[in-house]
């Protein structure tokens, strides 16, 4: 019983994938971490950025090596530079990107369909609609890379990353052997060699789209000849339980099309139905091909699909009316549980001393995207990977009147950070950037990066320094604080947003859900002694439980990190003895 | 080998909870003790974002044949739920024949302290109203008597596992497979309180 993510790694494994590249994103995290743990035969790496891990992965594939990226829908365009023209120098040994995208946006900024970019650079596109199909796609994506001499892209998403069931196993095969054969007009896309490539591209894809007629990832399941479903992904599973008597084409190799298959599939069927996850790809080459048929009319092309969903979509379909909206006699009655900073969380203090000071915040992608809820509410923009720190700049430099801080958390700022921080120093801004060191990549589980020390594998390594690249990149005023010091960390932001100069202040402290422990000792509130004024409250933590006037911590849930205590103007929270 | 059952329906089970109290554990337990048992299973949980402390489901399906690892509205047979609140937010998956074991634990979330919600002063009265079947299991406090609330999780389990046809032995071989030999006595205990109290 696997996960989707641990079958792709298992894939890897046994089709002599000899490097593993990536960066955490959810829901794609778990291939890299599986091959890393179990397969110590594969090099795997943590890289700074998906482009990064993309031309990794790259290198090891021209010199004969078999090779994955993993990363998450966004995370592609990042590395969609590479991927664009790696389609024209072509690869070696097989190469794989393996993409898992996010439908319904679970743990993600935006809802993008990662089946575009494959057509966009014109590779072949798998997608697996179970953990079995998750590890033989990967494997056939691996040869039909490496066979045609092109990059893949593995799709996946949420729900297939993340369900659960069973895979049956295979042996490895050993790869090629590696060594590099120079080959300037394959490898150099200088336009004398690159124009050769740019045909060389549409000529592979046709031999590709032959591949895909025959390909056994590609199946029609005959039933009933009066509705035909073309389908692929999730969307295949639900579909066969909402239309258990339709005839199905599921498409696992499903770019380039197979057009051949599909016209013979519509054509024996009476109506042809589309039901395919986000983007109306594969219903828009269907009609192109002339072939009438329906999708988006009945099947919602925003947020994940459902078997609910579906229901609906085939009660449209048949011409019934759409089902009455039952009423809901709870959901209005019930508080709201959003995802929260933990107890102990070390951004907890940073955002509160923003939230005094009136300062615009401009924020990036972690567990610190939280800062942005109430009580704290201190982050008030989020765009992409690294956008914290280049949008401070772009609105400092708009003559916004507020001082403007550019909030990021280590991992990010290692990822896209630094760029953004030489151009403040290039351009002569004075922005006052945070970053949020708590030393992991937090909110996708914990992976080590460039400044812990440690590599994917857990192997020590050089830990680089925040601050030296801060002054590397030329910013004098580069500081180090404690977030657990409430006041000294509103002294030092204090500071630095008066500076007339950049500012880079690192606030440091491991992550406690990282660290297994707690902070310090957990703190109680004296009954007696509390005004129930609710400034604890202000700080949003999940331990401190405030009911009519009346506090208490849970001391389940306290991570003894004393915020609290510092807040509390009655002297009311102490440590617990012993505790 | 363990006689594989006839039971030819798909089971449906959703358990949910506070993040961070055990539900992805639970979820894998279950999902074992239906494999050994010899069936098909599908499984889902959410990762990342949705895991920090807010409200957190798993979903699990055996049976002959599963296609789709999700529940439908109205279609589990088992809710089981760690807090009183997140058992009312996912009512609707129950069928109205389905069975709601509820651990009679309130976490009050951010948004009730800091004033903007408030937490139902009659969210009893409200559980019995939405779960014809209902029973209650008090599994921190059992959990705590028994040395570590964290064994709250498989208190619960032990207590749904009355309700779904899986023999004793494969839940006992599926907590020896999911659990670290450390606390592998802990959580057998844990279960069996569960089961016996359900």
């Amino acid at each position: 019983m696997l996960s989707g993510n641990e079958a792709i790694a298992r894939g890897a494994y046994e089709a002599g994938v000899t490097v593993g590249t990536g960066y955490p994103g959810t829901p794609s995290t778990e291939i890299l971490e599986n091959l890393a743990r179990y397969c110590p035969e594969v090099y795997c790496e943590w890289s700074p950025n998906e482009k990064v891990a993309f031309e990794v992965a790259a290198g090891a594939s021209l010199a004969g090596a078999r090779s994955i990226v993993t990363m998450k829908h966004v995370g592609l365009n990042v590395a969609a530079d590479p991927l664009m023209t790696l389609s024209y120098i072509s690869v070696e040994g097989g190469f794989v990107a393996c993409v898992a995208d996010d439908p319904g946006m679970h743990s993600s900024q935006n809802e993008q369909d990662t089946r575009n970019y494959a057509r966009f650079a014109r590779v072949p596109l798998f997608e697996p609609a179970d953990s079995q199909e998750a590890r033989d796609l990967l494997i056939l994506a691996l040869s039909v890379s490496e066979e045609f001499k092109t990059p893949a892209i593995l799709r996946t998403t949420t729900r297939v990353s993340h369900s659960r069931s069973p895979v049956e196993l295979g042996e490895r095969v050993e790869g090629k052997e590696i060594s590099f054969v120079k080959n300037p007009p394959r490898f150099v896309p200088i336009p004398v060699w690159g124009r050769p490539m740019r045909q060389r591209v549409e000529d592979r894809l046709k031999e590709l789209q032959a591949l895909a007629e025959k390909s056994p990832a590609n199946r029609i399941e005959w039933r009933s000849k009066s509705l035909g479903i073309i389908t692929s992904s999730i969307a295949y599973q639900y579909a066969r339980e909402v239309w258990p008597e339709a005839s199905v084409l599921k498409l696992g190799f499903s770019y380039p099309f197979p057009d051949g298959l599909i016209r013979q599939f519509a054509g024996r069927v009476d109506r042809v139905l589309v039901v395919e996850e986000l983007d109306p790809f594969m219903e828009e080459h269907v009609k192109a091909l002339g072939i009438p048929c329906q999708g988006r009319e009945f099947v919602p092309g925003i947020m994940e699909l459902s078997v609910d969903r579906l229901i609906e979509s085939r009660r449209l379909l048949e011409g019934k009316e759409a089902a009455a909206q039952e009423e809901d006699p709870f959901t209005d009655l019930l508080p709201p549980r959003p995802p929260v900073l933990c107890p102990g969380c070390p951004h907890r203090g940073i955002f509160y001393a923003l939230s005094r000071e009136d300062v615009v915040v401009t924020g990036d992608i972690g567990c610190y995207s939280l800062g942005a809820f109430p009580p704290l509410e201190r982050m008030d923009s989020i765009l992409c990977m690294g956008a914290g720190v280049s949008m401070a700049h772009g609105m400092e430099k708009s003559g916004e009147k507020r001082k403007v801080v550019g909030v990021v958390g280590d991992s990010t700022f290692f990822h896209s950070g630094i760029t953004g921080l030489l151009d403040i120093v290039y351009n002569k801004g004075h922005s006052t950037i945070i970053v949020l060191d708590n030393r992991t990549t937090a909110m996708t589980g914990h992976q080590d990066h460039p400044g812990t020390g440690r590599t994917i594998s857990g192997e020590p390594t050089v830990a680089v320094s925040i601050e030296d690249i801060g002054r590397a990149c030329g910013i004098n005023r580069v500081r180090s604080i404690d977030p657990y010091q409430l006041d000294d960390a509103r002294e030092a932001i204090k500071e630095e947003l008066a500076a007339l100069e950049p500012s880079l202040i690192v606030s440091r402290a491991p992550c406690p859900l990282r660290e297994r422990r707690r902070v310090g000792r957990m703190r109680t509130i004296q009954g007696e002694e509390c005004r129930s004024c609710e400034l604890c409250l202000s700080l949003g933590c999940p331990a401190i439980e405030g009911l009519d006037g009346v506090m208490r911590i849970n001391q389940a849930l306290c991570a003894g990190c004393g915020l609290c205590e510092q807040l509390c103007p009655a002297g009311a929270i102490i440590s617990r003895e012993g505790a | 080998m363990i006689q594989r059952s006839v039971e030819k329906e798909t089971k449906s089970i959703v358990l949910v909870g506070v993040g961070g109290q055990g539900i992805l554990l639970a979820s894998e337990i279950l999902a074992q003790a239906a494999m050994i048992q010899g069936y098909q299973v599908k499984t889902n949980e959410v990762h990342g974002m949705a895991q920090r402390g807010g409200s957190v489901m798993a979903q699990i399906r055996y049976g002959e044949e599963v296609r789709s690892p999700l529940v439908s509205k109205k279609s589990a047979h088992i809710l089981g739920a760690l807090e009183k609140v997140e058992a009312l937010r996912y009512w609707e998956y129950l069928r109205s024949d389905g069975l709601a074991a509820v651990s009679s634990q309130a976490i009050v979330p951010v948004t009730v302290s800091s004033g903007s919600a408030r937490y139902p002063e009659n969210v009893e009265e409200l559980l019995a109203r939405a779960f014809p079947r209902l029973v209650y299991i008090d599994a921190q406090k059992l959990a705590v008597e028994l040395g570590d609330s964290r064994a709250a999780n498989i208190m619960l389990l032990g207590a749904i596992s009355r309700g779904l046809d899986l023999p004793l032995e494969s839940w006992e071989k599926a907590i020896g497979l999911c659990v670290g030999e450390r606390f592998r006595d802990l959580n057998l205990k844990a279960f069996s309180i569960g089961r016996s109290r359900a």
